[in-house]
């Protein structure tokens, strides 16, 4: 360790290469540690995605919230949504603390958000139209989600490291309990299982979209190369939904639910699973608010902020 | 003498009573507990929006807690209790079923938080009167189920005096907006404290107090925070939208109840 008093003494390209010897060590970074602009951009917009996107993902669960179909789902889907919102809470106060130095708060998230500049999911840009979507975004969303954020569990960035373990932990539960909303309706009746091969059928698309382009030659841009270089993350988008595959296509075919893609097939030469590309020209639209619901659930987020104006300025005012 | 499930089901005045107070206190929790589903993301901040959450399933909690005493008491399956009975049939207190404010929880929701707040907290008070005399209530099982719900109903009554007193001296808006909610919530006030006309009967068999007590109670507690944020509060408070205890109810129960058995009445015999 260079010692505080002289390491204000190198030059930039020296921090940079001590900030990379640092993490090649996997050493953690701290909120109040130096660190290339660069990096501390690239973690802004990252975690401010993430944070905004639980916030965001509450919105399609919460419309089944009140109709949950036992007091028991009623519970159960109460505590889920609650705990995504807690997340994004957990989430909104790491990138606070890396937007300080830019003098920026959380009001500039709101404010990125309700003017398009901050996209959240494509996932929770769709509609959540049946009691099957509930499930299904608890299962196979949150599942995606536990194979997206286990591949950050060990980021260089030690706040949003923290953030993720207790994340992950929650996370898992909703699996669980997206899973068991699943199982009873693929153990009921007729009506029941149509519900969910149509969820399936309707959320595919935006499943696979989940994890990101495979490279930037789709969509223009990615991120993935800098967020692989500073240790944020390990593997690529494309491994990552290779693993989503490995783990719930047999889970879905197991409860008799079949695939709308007929193409989808293991490949033993590659190691890999093959399958229809996504639209990803729609995948461009739909992030940038052009999805199904993305103006709705924006629209819920505008009402919320300017109904209880008067709530914050009345706490602004005593404080 | 205290009542065991066994004595109670050999009573049958004793167990209707027990039965009609039971569907008050399961009613009231399940369907605030729904209007505090609605408000899901849509709270003042992200913190508020988590503890408010906290709050509605501990409510939703207690209900299927009350539920299944009924159940016990042979009064039905506890999810079709809640989800299956005509409004006719519920005996809520009118003002927790009030709507949150203009628009649904799904499009254009301009929800009051000012009602959010005074409804709540008001609520939680006189639940909290409630549930202290029914630790001592004769129905061993009731006493039993006040004790658990009592320790969650501190935080509850905590958080929404909190809220209360911060925006009712805040001046301005916020008081002439708490001002505005307080009148609609005593006007209908006394709703929350009647037994309905089983009153007597429950009394009678010591299984809760009786509706002056509890009111008195409930004005006792009150008074401290009355006198300190000069709270101009009614001598008598009233029932405008009449007595839910007697299944008179609004047409916004209604809508509350094609809502929340929307999924259970799909197919009301399957297993979700």
């Amino acid at each position: 360790m260079v010692n505080p008093i002289s390491f204000d003494q190198l030059t930039e390209e020296e921090k940079y290469q001590h900030f990379i010897e640092r993490i090649e060590a996997g050493e953690k970074i701290e909120a109040d540690d130096w660190m290339p602009a660069d990096y501390r951009m690239t973690l802004i917009k990252l975690i401010s995605m993430h944070g905004i996107s639980e916030i965001m993902g509450a919105l399609p669960e919460k419309e089944w919230v009140p109709k949950a179909p036992s007091l028991r789902r009623k519970l159960g889907i109460m505590a889920k949504v609650q705990d995504e919102m807690g997340h994004g809470q957990l989430l909104l106060r790491v990138v606070e603390d890396l937007m300080k130095p830019l003098g920026k708060s959380r009001e500039n998230i709101i404010q990125d958000l309700l003017s398009g500049d901050l996209k959240f999911h494509n996932v929770f840009h769709m509609e959540a139209k049946t009691w099957g979507d509930a499930g299904l975004i608890g299962w196979l969303v949150d599942g995606a989600a536990i194979i997206t954020q286990t591949n950050m569990l060990d980021a260089s960035y030690g706040p949003y490291a923290r953030a993720l373990k207790r994340i992950c932990a929650e996370e898992v539960f909703h699996a669980q309990h997206g899973e068991a909303i699943i199982m009873a309706l693929a153990e009921g009746t007729d009506e029941q299982k149509a519900m969910i091969q149509d969820s399936i059928n309707r959320w595919w698309e935006a499943l696979l979209m989940f994890f990101g382009p495979g490279d930037a030659s789709t969509t223009g841009t990615s991120k993935q190369d800098t967020t692989i270089k500073y240790k944020i993350r390990t593997k690529t988008n494309e491994e990552l939904r290779q693993d989503f595959f490995t783990k719930y296509i047999p889970r879905v075919l197991s409860l008799g639910l079949k695939l709308p893609d007929e193409t989808m097939h293991f490949d033993q030469e590659s190691g890999m699973w093959q399958y229809q590309q996504p639209d990803w020209s729609k995948f461009k639209q739909i992030i940038k608010n052009n999805g199904p619901k993305s103006k709705d659930r924006l629209r819920l987020r505008e009402i919320s902020y300017s109904n209880n104006k008067w709530v914050i300025d009345a706490l602004s005012a005593k404080a | 003498m205290r009542y065991a499930l066994e004595d109670a089901m050999k009573n049958e005045a004793y167990r209707d009573a027990a039965v009609e107070l039971l569907f008050q206190l399961a009613d009231d929790d399940f369907i605030l507990a729904y209007r505090g589903s609605e408000w899901l993301g849509l709270a003042p901040h992200i913190e508020e929006d988590v503890a408010f959450s906290s709050i509605s399933q501990d409510t939703m909690g207690h209900a299927a807690m009350f539920y299944q005493l009924l159940h016990e008491l042979g009064a039905g399956d506890p999810d079709e209790l809640a989800h299956a009975r005509p409004a006719s049939d519920r005996k809520n207190a009118i003002l927790l079923e009030k709507v949150n404010g203009p628009g649904t929880y799904l499009t254009e929701p301009h929800y009051d938080w000012a009602f959010a707040v005074v409804r709540n907290y008001f609520y939680a008070q006189a639940k909290k009167v409630k549930i202290e005399s029914l630790k001592n209530s004769s129905y061993q099982p009731l006493a039993e189920a006040a004790v658990k719900v009592n320790m969650e109903l501190y935080y509850h009554l905590l958080h929404w005096k909190t809220w209360f007193s911060q925006l009712v001296s805040a001046g301005g808006e916020a008081t002439t907006r708490m001002e505005t909610a307080m009148e609609t919530a005593f006007g209908d006030l006394d709703g929350l404290f009647s037994l309905g006309q089983k009153g007597a009967e429950m009394v009678k068999h010591n299984l809760i107090e009786s509706e002056d007590d509890l009111r008195k109670r409930w004005v006792q507690a009150m008074s401290p925070v009355v006198a300190s944020l000069d709270i101009n509060m009614p001598e008598k408070f009233g029932m405008k939208s009449g007595n839910g205890r007697d299944g008179v109810h609004s047409s916004d129960l209604q809508s509350a109840l094609d809502t929340l058995g929307e999924v259970y009445n799909f197919d009301p015999a399957a297993s979700w």
